[in-house]
């Protein structure tokens, strides 16, 4: 028999024990507990459970929800709810308190939203594959962004969050491409491009008739005709989807006195130009403008002409230090003479130019080819002049030019306090009471460890002497020998031994052993390495101190071995400050440098493991290896000043090396926590960590651990 | 179009051609009886040429200078070679390299045969021997001991010697070796070493133009100029989108395999499915796109 369900009183002392710290006189649990008095048992588990889950990120968040999980289990089942928990969280998380809180709020509108979603199609669905289908039809990268309004300012394209005009998922699918490519075609066709000369801005053009919001209208119908013929020549495929999808919504009719423009701006060599002729032809000669296209969206020139004055600023800063680089690149001229050199491009349209080929650039006569990164420059500037204006023609002087590199995605600066620099990752978070992922949680920085010139690697080589000389000998004996296999089927040379064995055993009558060669076995140790040591304010001490012995013993015994190895170091303060220290990189060799950062490891703030893990996981990924190895030295629990402590860090950095395991990379820890045996288990599995009980054995005991690990 | 069906080639050499025991003596001794004649290119394999490669590797053989052949992959590397064997009137001995092959798999080996041993050519000494054309693809898959092997006999020396025979071969004027590389995929590990590339002289291969590649599909396929210009567009697209999702672009050998399969009557969007896009990637959002690219075109 079920348990009966809670009654009012009952639930209300539940839901006050988690949500006392935003309990008032006046604002107290008796409405909530009401409400959800009606449920059955099952469903109060269900919202307890999460009360008591948000309330751990947030009070109030908590008591919103409380408020409106009624409304939301008489609106959707259990499945449909959880999703709307995490997208609220989701919301808190990243917008923070009150938009959070609307989320919540906001439940009947989510619930219409996913009923739609049945023949809809949401824009997270569709945004990866779009994104890779425009980079796919050429022309410069634009970024896809969920918006209200369709529209492009060239650089990024904005889509509605969700569509449902259309009876299916697909359809409404063919809708997103059909809007997206449209606009790629109005970046990509022209519909901006304006000549180096050609000082009138195109919001300016508009405003100049008496009713700009008009002329805006009418010229965004004729650049449609124009638009679309361009695709209809080149992607005949899309622009019979894109017809299709027209005659579902109702077809277009342009009025007779159009006529004249169809025909021309459907020819091959129609610009922009010829539709600015026919706006002010047909400003006055007709009242009639047809109907948009269901993917034509409504152009935004401010948006449009902002962006492309900063982009145009930007490449041409870009172009001529690349055209620097390349005439100063050339064997014959010497370093300076670029100034004065004379350079000539092709300037024949893009059209004309094959869009994969190599633009034509010519110094004083020689040709020369782009490197491909200036190819697509070329195109980029190409795309909004028609040319490369001759302005952009003047190799940047040697003064340092500081290019930026125009947000390639990974930089997010709305999460960062720190310094904008390119050494910014950005990872996701697991947050075990969700089940879910934090998005884009935490900000990761890679910097060098400050080097340091004490002279403490002599020192620990001289104290350690009769050590690292056992380490080098055992490290040897460990080397991938070469072998000469006896016996084998297959191999270069002849096995005499075996071969007369085998005659002899075909004399006496019995069958013969096929095995008669020798082969030549080379074991390549096929190994790759990271290290991460904790550089967290525990450390301090002789623990630190510790790690350093324990990072040049096991340098000295690698360099013998010959694997790949890496060192990094990690440290940070809350999720936007997480901190990796590169102490030696995968390529790097063991020198001086590397040396001298071993010296300067000093301990830092705290110790957020699983951003670490995820990054240093992506770092193997480049590395070709049979087996990658990721080693933690630490001193402790993964801990961090917001809140990233206890179980949630050991779970978030349990979720980390699952998912490096996925990626074929074996993880082991090596700790001096004597409790450590509470919560490692945990995190790496049963055998995959040693806990070392005196600090001072660590410096003998790493590289001796890393034997055993790899034989 | 005749012409691209059942064409005889320079032949592969396959290393199980050189069978490991052959103890019985009743057995004729195929391992020995290899005839030059089946390695000649007897007809003109279609080649359209890029640039100059096709002078500058005659100027290299007449000059007794080695080649490199370097590109990315389906770019038409081993085609050359074979055209040039032809226009050379040269056997040509093409050994595809992988990481278990060993000099001696190049050079030659041992065998018993009947109760004594027999040396047995390697496909490198055998194009020594007949000065042949000897191709090694893919030379950096091979182990590294392996390229030092054709270091003497890549600079004006022009020996091979044979430890285990304790010959030392001399190669005849006509004898040249090619070697064959793709700088695009390849990891630190498997660079090829300076030593080994500066005896080379080197000829670099990329997609070809478009409207070159046009040609070559239509002449392979016997496809319409319309529908070959489209495959060549896609493949376009593809090639945008190398580094971002996708490791390598279309290369012009799968547009020849998508086309063969359009002029076999499959349908456009499913012969380039099949041909291109899967043959890409797996990875389901970029299968999706790849798809998507198709459908605008065709």
């Amino acid at each position: 028999m079920p348990d009966r369900p809670l009654t009012a009183e009952e639930l209300e002392e539940r839901l006050e024990d988690d949500l006392d710290p935003v309990l008032s006189t006046r604002r107290t649990a008796e409405g909530p507990a009401l409400a959800l008095a009606r449920f059955t048992r099952a469903q109060q588990n269900f919202v307890l459970h999460w009360v008591s889950v948000i309330v751990k990120t947030n009070s109030e968040m908590g008591f919103q929800f409380a408020s409106q999980v009624p409304i939301a289990l008489d609106l959707m089942d259990i499945e449909e709810v959880e999703k709307w928990i995490i997208h609220a969280m989701d919301v808190y998380d990243k917008q923070g308190l009150y938009p959070g809180s609307r989320a919540f709020q906001a439940v009947e509108q989510y619930s219409c939203a996913l009923s739609e979603r049945v023949v809809g199609i949401g824009f997270e669905e569709v945004e990866v594959v779009l994104e890779r289908f425009l980079r796919g039809l050429s022309g410069r990268p634009l970024k896809l962004i969920a918006g209200d309004r369709v529209f492009t300012d060239s650089e990024r394209i904005f889509l509605p969050a969700c569509l449902a005009s259309l009876g299916s998922p697909g359809r409404n699918f063919s809708l997103y491409k059909a809007m997206a490519s449209f606009l790629w075609a109005q970046t990509r066709y022209g519909t901006f491009r304006r000549g180096a000369e050609e000082p009138t801005a195109l919001s300016a053009r508009c405003d100049a008739y008496p009713q700009p919001e008009r002329a805006q209208r009418l010229f965004e119908a004729l650049e449609a005709i124009r638009l679309t013929a361009c695709i209809e020549r080149d992607l005949s495929g899309l622009y019979r989807e894109m017809m299709s999808l027209q005659r579902e919504l109702g077809q277009i009719v342009h009025p007779s006195s159009w006529s004249g423009a169809l025909h021309r701006l459907r020819r091959r060599n129609a610009t922009v130009r010829d539709s600015f002729e026919f706006l002010s032809e047909l400003y006055s000669a007709t009242d009639q403008i047809p109907q948009p296209y269901c993917f034509q969206g409504r152009m935004q020139l401010e948006a449009v002409e902002s962006a492309m004055q900063e982009r145009q600023l930007r490449e041409k800063e870009k172009f001529r230090v690349a055209l620097k680089r390349l005439v100063d690149g050339q064997p014959d001229t010497p370093v300076g003479v670029a100034q004065r050199s004379r350079l000539e491009m092709d300037q024949r349209p893009l059209e004309v130019l094959n869009e994969q080929g190599s633009k034509v650039l010519t110094v004083d006569g020689q040709p020369l080819i782009p490197p491909a990164d200036m190819q697509a420059l070329m195109r980029s500037i190409w795309q909004d002049f028609g040319e490369i204006p001759e302005a952009y023609l003047v190799p940047a002087g040697s003064a340092p030019y500081w290019v930026d590199n125009g947000g390639e995605g990974r930089f997010r600066e709305d999460l960062v306090d720190g310094p904008r620099d390119d050494n910014a990752y950005v990872y996701n978070e697991w947050d075990y009471r969700r089940g879910h992922y934090r998005k884009d949680w935490c900000v990761l920085r890679e910097t060098d460890v400050h080097p340091s010139d004490e002279s403490f690697v002599e020192d620990t080589l001289t104290r350690y002497s009769a050590l690292v000389g056992q380490l080098r000998r055992t490290f040897e004996a460990l080397r991938g020998e070469d072998r000469l296999l006896k016996r084998q089927i297959d191999g270069s040379d002849i096995d005499l031994d075996a071969v007369v064995e085998a005659s002899a055993d075909m004399r006496a009558g019995m069958e013969m052993s096929e095995r008669i060669f020798t082969k030549f076995n080379k074991s390549e140790r096929n190994m790759a390495a990271v290290f991460m040591v904790d550089m967290s304010g525990s450390t301090k001490g002789w623990i630190n101190d510790a790690e350093r012995e324990a990072l040049v013993l096991l340098c000295e015994a690698l360099e013998v071995l010959g694997d790949r190895y890496a060192i990094y170091g990690f440290s940070g303060i809350t999720r936007k400050q997480c901190c990796l220290y590169r102490i030696k990189r995968f390529g790097e060799s063991y020198d001086n440098g590397v040396k001298r950062r071993i010296t300067g490891i000093r301990p830092h703030d705290y110790t957020r493991m699983g951003v670490i893990i995820r990054h240093l996981t992506g770092l193997l990924r480049h590395i070709d290896a049979r087996t990658k190895l990721l080693v933690t030295l630490s001193d402790g629990k993964p801990d961090d000043y917001d809140g990233y402590r206890g179980e949630y860090g050991v779970e978030d950095t349990r979720q980390a090396l699952i998912e490096a395991k996925y990626e074929g990379v074996h993880p082991f820890c090596i700790t001096i926590d004597t409790e450590a045996h509470a919560y490692l288990p945990r995190m790496y599995g049963a055998v995959n960590y040693v806990v070392i009980d005196e600090v001072r054995k660590l410096p003998l005991k790493v590289a001796d651990i890393y034997r055993s690990l790899t034989s | 179009m005749a012409k691209a069906r059942g064409r005889p080639r320079g032949r592969l050499v396959d290393l199980a051609y050189f069978p490991a025991v052959i103890l019985n003596s009743a057995l004729p001794m195929q391992a020995t009886a290899r005839n030059t004649d089946d390695y000649m290119v007897t007809e003109e394999p279609y080649y359209a040429a890029q640039g100059q490669e096709i002078e500058l590797f005659e100027a290299a053989y007449t000059n007794r200078i080695p080649v490199l052949v370097k590109g990315p992959t389906g770019c038409g590397k081993t085609r050359f070679m074979e055209h040039m064997a032809w226009r050379l009137r040269r056997p040509l001995i093409t050994v595809s390299c992988h990481d278990d092959l060993t000099a001696s798999d190049l050079v030659g080996r041992y065998l018993i045969v009947g109760g004594e041993t027999k040396w047995v050519d390697g496909p490198l000494a055998h194009a020594v021997r007949v000065g042949g054309l000897c191709y090694l693809d893919e030379i950096v898959e091979a182990r590294k001991d392996t390229t030092v092997v054709i270091h003497p006999l890549a600079d004006d020396r022009r020996l091979l010697p044979i430890e285990k025979t304790g010959e030392l071969l001399s190669a005849p004027l006509q004898f040249c070796l090619a070697i064959s590389y793709n700088p695009g995929y390849q990891s630190v590990l498997k660079d090829l070493k300076q030593s080994t590339r500066q005896r080379f002289v080197a000829l670099e291969f990329s997609y070809p133009a478009a409207d070159l590649e046009q040609t070559i599909v239509e002449k392979e396929s016997g496809l319409s100029g319309d529908i070959a210009a489209k495959l060549v567009r896609f493949a376009g697209m593809t090639r945008n989108l190398k580094g971002s999702g996708l490791e390598e672009g279309a290369s012009t050998r799968l547009l020849v395999h998508a086309a063969k399969l359009m002029a076999s009557g499959v349908a456009p969007r499913t012969a380039c499915q099949a041909a291109i896009s899967e043959a890409l990637t797996d990875d389901a959002e970029m299968l999706t796109a790849a798809n998507e690219l198709c459908a605008s075109l065709f």
